[in-house]
């Protein structure tokens, strides 16, 4: 689905969503009473200190105000941008502000909901869908970490061999079925119904701790993750 | 990968009282060695995964003469291996039995 | 009689176990889920790769200087100290710990990032950590990073450092998201030639880091320094609240307005007031200081 599609099926009352530089800002009405804030970033933007910190500083304000609109994060990026000058000016410190950003409004009462509807990948990913409370996604979208021709020139494996493998588990491969088997997304949404009603039902579920852990067990496409971090966290509170 | 594993009769019983020491690391033409205790005094069982096919000769060469000249009795060892030469694994196995030795 | 001063013992050539000897106070170690529980990674097999007992991190509680603190440390030299499924678990569920326990904690970073092989689990395990690390920081949690190892902080790593309270780094650490290779590879040597080594220094070395603000304290590389460096990490102000975000806002804003469209380090640099800015990569530790503290940025309490 296209972007101005996705706004339309999800908010029938009306939007404002202006779009500059790749990424997107505005509000939606969902129903009389509920506003929902608007950011973004589409087109496959691949996003650097700039972007980050455009998007961080938009989120900081709604996390500010204290009412509790609902925050939506649409994604369709590249990876990180990968450039001399973003690293000299400290990328990582930007991402990282970005996903504290998007915690820190959830944690202010706003619900941070990612709706992944075309790609995203790498670091990137980390700091926009996977930092939201919750991430949802469209049947379509492309989530991944790293291609599969770059990972077989890593790996020294043809991407043959990588797709043959990449039949047995879910654990490596890009694509959404895979990530969805993880635990990384919570929903992935019917584009046939309106999205309004999606978005709806989603909000009306209470706000949780990070449950991907054991939502990648339950799927079975992370089977250890679950265990090992209990039982770190039951030795160490054990010694106290 | 391969999986070998070698039982071994051994002249000395290993010193010391630790319970577990672990040398090296996984890396290019490195291994790591966990020793544990727990066989009979008089023997040794070390198991190795590789993912160098096809030398089961050297391992066997390279065990077997650890176990006749160290203090390896008792100790159950487990290798990692990341496609180390013969020389490297006897000094990590060399490195283990004197780690066991030393207090904790 | 004078007690001899300790040799200086490389923290770049240690091992993470090295390390972390050095680090902590004699004997306070005790790790959590160690080699000998055997939780290898399940993923690795299907690449005919070869696994290590502890998955290349240690986690466990330890004391420093007294002070009790729980403690990570990755080890570059196994996969590039990447992060997969074991290995980013072992880590989540140390913070979370750490978050019901008030109890400060101390990552030795040495990582390229996500580990391939293990693509999916690695990049969710990241987002778990650095949820983790938020939910204690917000309790007043202080998450220390030091930065000097073999592989670098790189990758989804470097977005875990970020997370952090406050960093630690030597010259020979590097923190930056893409490393050389990834951006020669996508972008083209003209843009980043990876085996000019003075340029990855100058781009995203330990004393452009410290120069720029993004670490608060640097060091020699060298054992017996770090574990001064993480004392002193430990007493920095750590609560991350709306203030420090919005501090950490404008911090960054206005790095961007006084050096965005800088192209080089040096340049960088130059804007800091620092004379001779061109010899910077060649001063040693205590005479860098003395330049670097007179007109670097620095972050306070806005991380």
């Amino acid at each position: 689905m296209r972007p101005a599609d996705i706004l339309s099926s999800l908010f029938p009352a009306g939007h404002q969503v202006g779009e500059a530089g790749g990424l997107l800002s505005g509000t939606g009405r969902l129903d009389p009473q509920t506003v929902v804030d608007i950011v973004g970033i589409t087109g496959k933007t691949y996003p650097g200190v700039d972007e980050a910190l455009a998007l961080a500083g938009r989120i900081l304000a709604i996390a500010e105000r204290p009412d509790p609109a609902p925050l939506l994060f649409l994604v369709d990026s590249g990876s990180q941008r990968m450039s001399r000058r973003d690293e000299l000016m400290g990328l990582s410190e930007t991402l990282a502000h970005l996903a504290k950003a998007l915690w820190q409004a959830e944690r202010a009462g706003h619900r941070t909901i990612g709706l992944l509807y075309g790609g995203s990948a790498a670091g990137a990913f980390i700091a926009t869908a996977l930092a939201c409370g919750s991430l949802v996604a469209l049947p379509g979208a492309w989530p991944e970490v790293m291609d599969l021709p770059s990972m077989a020139r890593v790996t020294k494996l043809s991407v043959e061999v990588l797709t043959e493998k990449a039949g047995t588990t879910p654990v490596f491969a890009p694509g959404l079925d895979n990530l969805f088997a993880t635990g990384a997304i919570a929903e992935i949404w019917d584009p046939a119904r309106p999205l309004s009603d999606q978005l709806k039902a989603l909000l009306a579920t209470p706000a949780t701790a990070d449950g991907r852990a054991e939502l990648g067990r339950e799927r079975g496409g992370r089977l250890k993750a679950a265990t090992i971090a209990q039982e770190v966290e039951r030795l160490a509170l054990a010694h106290g | 990968m391969e999986n070998l594993r070698y039982e071994l009769s051994t002249t000395t019983p290993a010193g010391g009282t630790r319970a577990v020491a672990l040398v090296g690391v996984v890396a290019s033409g490195n291994l790591e060695v966990l020793l544990e205790r727990g066989e009979a005094p008089d023997r040794c069982v070390i198991d190795i995964a590789t993912p160098a096919h096809g030398f089961a000769d050297l391992w066997q060469a390279v065990t077997a003469d650890f176990a006749a000249r160290s203090a390896a009795g008792g100790l159950r060892i487990t290798v990692n291996d990341g496609g180390a030469r013969p020389d490297t694994v006897a000094l990590r196995l060399a490195q283990g039995v004197r780690l066991m030795e030393k207090p904790e | 009689m004078t007690s001899p001063t300790p040799l200086p013992r490389s923290w770049y050539e240690e091992s993470a176990r090295g390390r972390l000897a050095h680090l902590l106070d004699a004997g306070s170690f005790t790790e959590f889920l160690g080699p000998e529980r055997r939780e290898l990674s399940p993923h690795l097999a299907l690449f005919n790769l070869p696994r290590q007992f502890d998955d290349g991190i240690i986690v466990g509680a330890g004391a420093l200087a007294g002070k009790p603190v729980l403690v990570a440390a990755q080890e570059g030299r196994f996969m590039g100290g990447a992060i997969g499924e074991v290995h980013g678990a072992k880590l989540t569920g140390l913070l979370h710990a750490a978050r019901q326990l008030k109890r400060d904690v101390v990552i030795l970073f040495d990582t390229g990032g996500v580990r391939l092989q293990e693509a999916n689990a690695g990049e969710l395990a990241i987002s778990e950590i650095i949820r983790a690390t938020l939910d204690a920081r917000a309790e007043g949690v202080r998450m220390v990073g030091l930065l000097g190892g073999r592989a670098g902080c790189y990758g989804g790593g470097s977005l875990i450092a970020g997370c952090c309270s406050a960093l630690v780094i030597s010259e020979q650490g590097r923190l930056s998201v893409s490393g050389p290779e990834v951006i020669e590879t996508n972008k083209g040597v003209e843009e980043f030639d990876s085996r000019d080594r003075a340029l990855v220094w100058r781009t995203m070395g330990g004393k452009h880091r410290y120069l720029i603000g993004g670490v608060d304290l640097f060091v020699g590389d060298d054992v017996a320094a770090f574990r001064a460096g993480a004392v002193a990490a430990l007493e920095r102000p750590a609560l991350l609240d709306p203030a420090a975000l919005a501090s950490e806002q404008g911090r960054l804003e206005r790095r961007l307005a006084r050096f965005g469209d800088a192209t080089d380090g040096t340049e960088v640099w130059a804007r800091l007031g620092l004379p001779h800015p061109a010899a910077l990569p060649d001063l040693d530790t205590s005479a860098f200081l003395t330049l670097a503290n007179t007109q670097r940025e620095s972050a306070d309490a806005a991380r």
